[in-house]
């Protein structure tokens, strides 16, 4: 082979390239990257899929950053993140009204999902601890070592949901004098895995469930009533009540309003249905498809609904 | 002046130590501030701390921004090359520039593998790159690999500057670096990852950072320990040539040490890729991620499909790095040799990658091709959970009830005087009063922060899982010691369960134990048994040969040989395997978190959740505290046992010699 000649190999080479350019139309916002929070449970993955891969057919660029659900303010405030899909008033409220008291974040209006979580129990369990739903029944001696394992006992055991989901609960046991042992689940397929395990025996079993998920209609059982909520309870840090209910909101950085004015409009008019979101859920949890190919789907199949928060 | 232990006899020590203890248990059991550290006691050292780093980061967060977004900009460019691809935008136009084609990376590998490693290292190349593309993990190790390519460089220059530091000033070096590394060293990760998050943000340059804290202490260790094992002469000849301290340092000495350091290299490079699922906790991207999130849906599959590729690319980093090291000895490699070691595998990513632009499966490997284990793993636990649910569950209550809760209800209710106060009057006891002294701070700190009883339930756990590990891992040891192809699969078997991340076995042993105590505990006990096994396996096949031989000459018998002769010599040995298996065992527990523990662990995982730096500092203080314990415990026990026996052979040999 003789001397390969440099500047025509160059040429060609720069040919090749600029045939694969893949212009595309620029919105009129920032074209940096809009990074959207990821949390550990799977709704919130697929609220943050549909609103940002919905972005993205729309020509913006999006990054997708794992973090906490209380941790995240920290970097909202800052605005090393952007968007927050999903803020539960039941667990998130406080640290929330913290964040937009600083200024620096931003409200985005309510999802349209409706948000409850307490403790929850299967509906055999009401043989053996007949006083249910009432709370004051797990004061009961007898309904305590219903709901106790070889871990906790003598205590009953609860089963938590993951420490980043915060809720009190610790404090809650401790307020309520309940003889009762926190454990936490570690993630949330774990906490459904053990609901799962022990709905098939009917083991006993009192855990944290919320909604929206898919759990509460395809097992049959009930919320615990715990005193019912009010503001002061925990910002007295009382705790000697239930969860809050409430809405779930969608937030921001402050800075999204003025560096992507479209695509925080766009954000604004997201919304989706209690009814929706269970059965997206239920698709990633039970029959094992991903959240990529459930969020695919749904944009595709939902075109106009999507669109029109563009409009 | 403390008094001279010596100066009881054994008899007296041990009187005055019963009646402590029994003085110690009255106080305890009739008090009730001795039994419970009232709550109103506590010291808000985690608060103040908090307090503090808060107000530290609005005073720095300038510089340290600064810093990150200047190492933000190499591991964009990492990342754009290997994984992402550029996007430059040229007027109303943006131009895609692809990544580089994987076709072209694995052949660099292979071939590098080839010029400093013969085939068979380019075999072993070809083999664990063939795994990442079929399995489909090649854009997140690529993800992997850009965060790797950033923090080495990194965490190995600090490493040298620290280590070159502490050569050159040696009373700082003992006093406040080798303490300082230590520190590194045994507070969690997760401890710091959260002053990092406030520092420099989040996403993958604070991973970054918090890796590099992670990697650089070995470098600097293995750097001080170089430049003081140069030889006398170099050093010599450094002061006759002229050269001032500095130059001696950095072009005499260090270039001579050369092979050491690249040891420490080596070492970063496997740390950086131990850091990568914690890494990802805030924010890193790649093949921890992967792993973190097969955990927490319970994916068996993916989790270990994405596991084994982090174990595979630590392969091909190491052997590399290791043939490489051993290629740099015989002198600087000629230019020529240079040039096809960079020149040809350069060739390749480029036209690779330009051919990629053309054909598909040059750029992206055909997912028609990809190879999974689907949802076997899966199906295999489920099916063991619900064909042998009853066994499995009997043999759990049975664990916990007659051997762990036992444990905890005895470590978790005795009295804080009582507990204290017996620890450290045994430490005392075997290593003076400056162990003591060491002791009773370690609980105090404890017990006034209010960790005291997340404190108890740790080292119950730890306890339980060192106790079995030694149950199950020293007899295994003893037969691999003696049956050679038993000796052989246990080495590997150990490889795998050390170089596997930890949170990939987490996910069977949670689907069948479910979360609690129980699961935490065989988890900490699949890490804590490697080097029970190790520390015997090799102590017991290195007992020298002229004893084995008079054992033989003796007629002992197989048996009589392991108990007699064997295990004596190998005591020392099994000792430190043992208190190696109690410090992995508190490394384990903060990962054990994830699956619901109650202990120091998950004090340290809520305060990384909910961002708050004081009191994850308090309780990753608490648990190195610990940890710095029963390490100087046991190594103070094992000295005076070898010391009475020595001595005590001392005296039998001067009365056979009478």
């Amino acid at each position: 082979m003789g001397r390969l000649n440099w500047p025509i190999a160059l040429a060609a080479g720069a040919a090749m390239l600029t045939s694969s350019l893949t212009g595309s139309a620029q919105a009129a916002d920032s074209t940096d990257p809009i990074k959207f929070v990821l949390n550990d449970w799977t709704g919130e993955l697929l609220s943050s899929r549909i609103m940002g891969e919905a972005l993205k057919r729309q020509g913006y660029k999006i990054d997708y950053v794992q973090a906490d659900a209380m941790a995240e303010f920290q970097g909202l405030e800052t605005g090393d993140l952007d968007v927050v899909m999903e803020v539960w008033a039941t667990t998130q409220k406080q640290v929330f009204d913290n964040a937009l008291k600083t200024g620096s974040v931003e409200n985005l209006g309510e999802t349209g999902m409706k948000a409850r979580e307490e403790w929850w129990f299967p509906e055999y369990m009401k043989e053996k601890c007949p006083g249910l739903p009432d709370w004051k029944a797990l004061k009961q001696p007898d309904c305590v070592k219903a709901f106790s394992t070889p871990d906790t006992a003598p205590k009953g055991r609860y089963l938590g949901g993951p420490v980043t989901w915060g809720g009190f609960d610790d404090e809650r046991v401790q307020a309520l004098g309940l003889d009762f042992e926190v454990v936490h689940a570690g993630t949330d397929a774990a906490l459904f895995a053990e609901l799962e395990s022990a709905y098939k025996r009917k083991a006993p079993i009192l855990l944290w469930i919320y909604a929206p998920h898919w759990a509460p209609s395809v097992y049959k059982g009930e919320w615990v009533e715990f005193p019912p909520y009010t503001p002061e309870c925990y910002a007295e840090k009382k705790y000697d009540c239930g969860k809050p209910h409430g809405p779930i909101w969608k937030a921001a950085w402050s800075g999204v309003k003025t560096k992507w004015p479209k695509a925080h409009d766009a954000i604004q008019k997201f919304s989706i249905t209690t009814d929706e979101m269970n059965a997206l859920i239920y698709k990633v949890d039970r029959d094992k498809q991903s959240v990529e190919d459930v969020t695919t789907k749904w944009l595709d199949e939902n075109e106009a609904r999507w669109k029109a928060w563009f409009q | 002046m403390t008094r001279d232990r010596t100066s009881f006899s054994f008899e007296q020590r041990f009187g005055i130590s019963a009646a402590i203890v029994v003085a110690l248990a009255c106080v305890s059991w009739s008090l009730p501030i001795a039994a419970k550290y009232p709550l109103s006691w506590k010291w808000p050292l985690d608060q103040l701390l908090t307090m503090w780093l808060k107000f530290l980061v609005a005073q720095i967060s300038f510089i340290t921004r600064g810093i990150a977004h200047i190492l933000q900009m190499p591991l964009d460019f990492a990342i754009g090359l290997l994984a992402k691809g550029f996007e430059i935008p040229l007027g109303s136009e943006t131009v895609t520039i692809p990544p580089l084609s994987w076709a072209g990376v694995c052949a660099t590998f292979v071939w590098i593998g080839y010029r400093v490693g013969g085939t068979r290292l380019a075999l072993l190349q070809a083999a664990c790159s063939a795994y990442i593309v079929l399995f489909w993990q090649w854009h997140a190790a690529m993800l992997t690999l850009a965060s790797v390519l950033v923090c080495v460089p990194v965490a190995v220059a600090c490493g040298l500057l620290i280590g070159v530091f502490a050569y050159s000033r040696p009373k700082l070096n003992q006093w406040v670096l080798t303490p300082g590394l230590d520190i590194m060293q045994t507070v969690p990760a997760f401890a710091y990852l959260i002053p990092t998050l406030l520092l420099f943000g989040f996403g993958p340059v604070a991973a970054m950072i918090a890796t590099v804290i992670f990697a650089t202490p070995p470098m600097a260790r293995v750097t001080t320990l170089a430049l003081n094992q140069t030889p006398m002469e170099i050093r010599e000849l450094g002061k006759m040539v002229g050269c001032t301290e500095r130059q001696t340092i950095w072009r005499i000495l260090l270039p001579s040490s050369l092979p050491s350091l690249l040891v420490g290299l080596n070492q970063t490079v496997m740390m950086t890729l131990n850091m990568v699922i914690v890494a990802s906790m805030i924010g890193a991207g790649g093949l921890g991620f992967d792993v973190l999130r097969a955990l927490r849906q319970l994916d068996i599959d993916r989790g270990f499909e994405s596991g084994v590729a982090i174990v595979l690319l630590a392969v091909m980093l190491d052997r590399q790095g290791v043939a490489l090291a051993n290629a740099a000895k015989p002198g600087a490699a000629s230019s020529k040799t240079l040039a096809a070691m960079f020149g040809v595998p350069l060739a390749f990513l480029i036209v690779a990658t330009l051919l990629g632009t053309q054909f598909d499966w040059l750029r992206e490997f055909p997912k028609a091709l990809r190879l999974s284990t689907g949802a076997t793993l899966n199906d295999a636990v489920s099916w063991i959970n619900i064909n042998y649910f009853d066994a499995i569950e009997a043999f759990r209550i049975f664990v916990l009830t007659h051997f762990m809760t036992p444990i905890k209800v005895a470590l978790t209710s005795a009295p804080w005087l009582f507990v204290s106060g017996v620890v450290t009057v045994f430490a005392y006891f075997v290593g003076g009063a400056r162990m003591a002294f060491l002791s009773a701070f370690v609980f105090a700190f404890c017990l006034v922060t209010g960790l005291w009883d997340k404190a108890m339930i740790t080292i119950y756990l730890c306890l339980s899982a060192t106790v079995i590990s030694v149950v199950i891992g020293i007899p295994i040891a003893v037969l691999a010691a003696r049956f050679d192809p038993l000796y052989r699969a246990t080495t590997v078997a150990i490889e795998v369960l050390q170089t596997l991340p930890s949170f990939v076995y987490l996910i069977p042993v949670v689907m069948l134990f479910r979360v609690g105590d129980f699961a935490a505990l065989l988890a900490i006990v699949a890490f804590a048994i490697t080097p029970i096994i190790k520390f015997t396996m090799t102590a017991l096949r290195t007992v020298p040969a002229d004893l084995v031989e008079a054992g033989k000459s003796m007629g002992c018998s197989g048996a009589q040989m392991d108990f007699f002769i064997r295990f004596p010599v190998a005591l020392p040995s099994i000792l430190l395997g043992i208190n190696q298996a109690l410090l992995f065992a508190l490394a384990m527990v903060v990962i054990t978190a994830l699956v619901g523990t109650r202990d120091l662990g998950q004090e340290v995982y809520i305060a990384l959740t909910a961002a708050n730096p004081g009191r994850g500092l308090v309780a990753g203080l608490c648990l190195a505290l610990l940890g710095i314990l029963i390490d100087r415990l046991f190594q103070a026990g094992v000295a005076r046992l070898q010391h009475r026996k020595s001595s005590q052979s001392f005296v039998h040999g001067e009365l056979a010699a009478a």
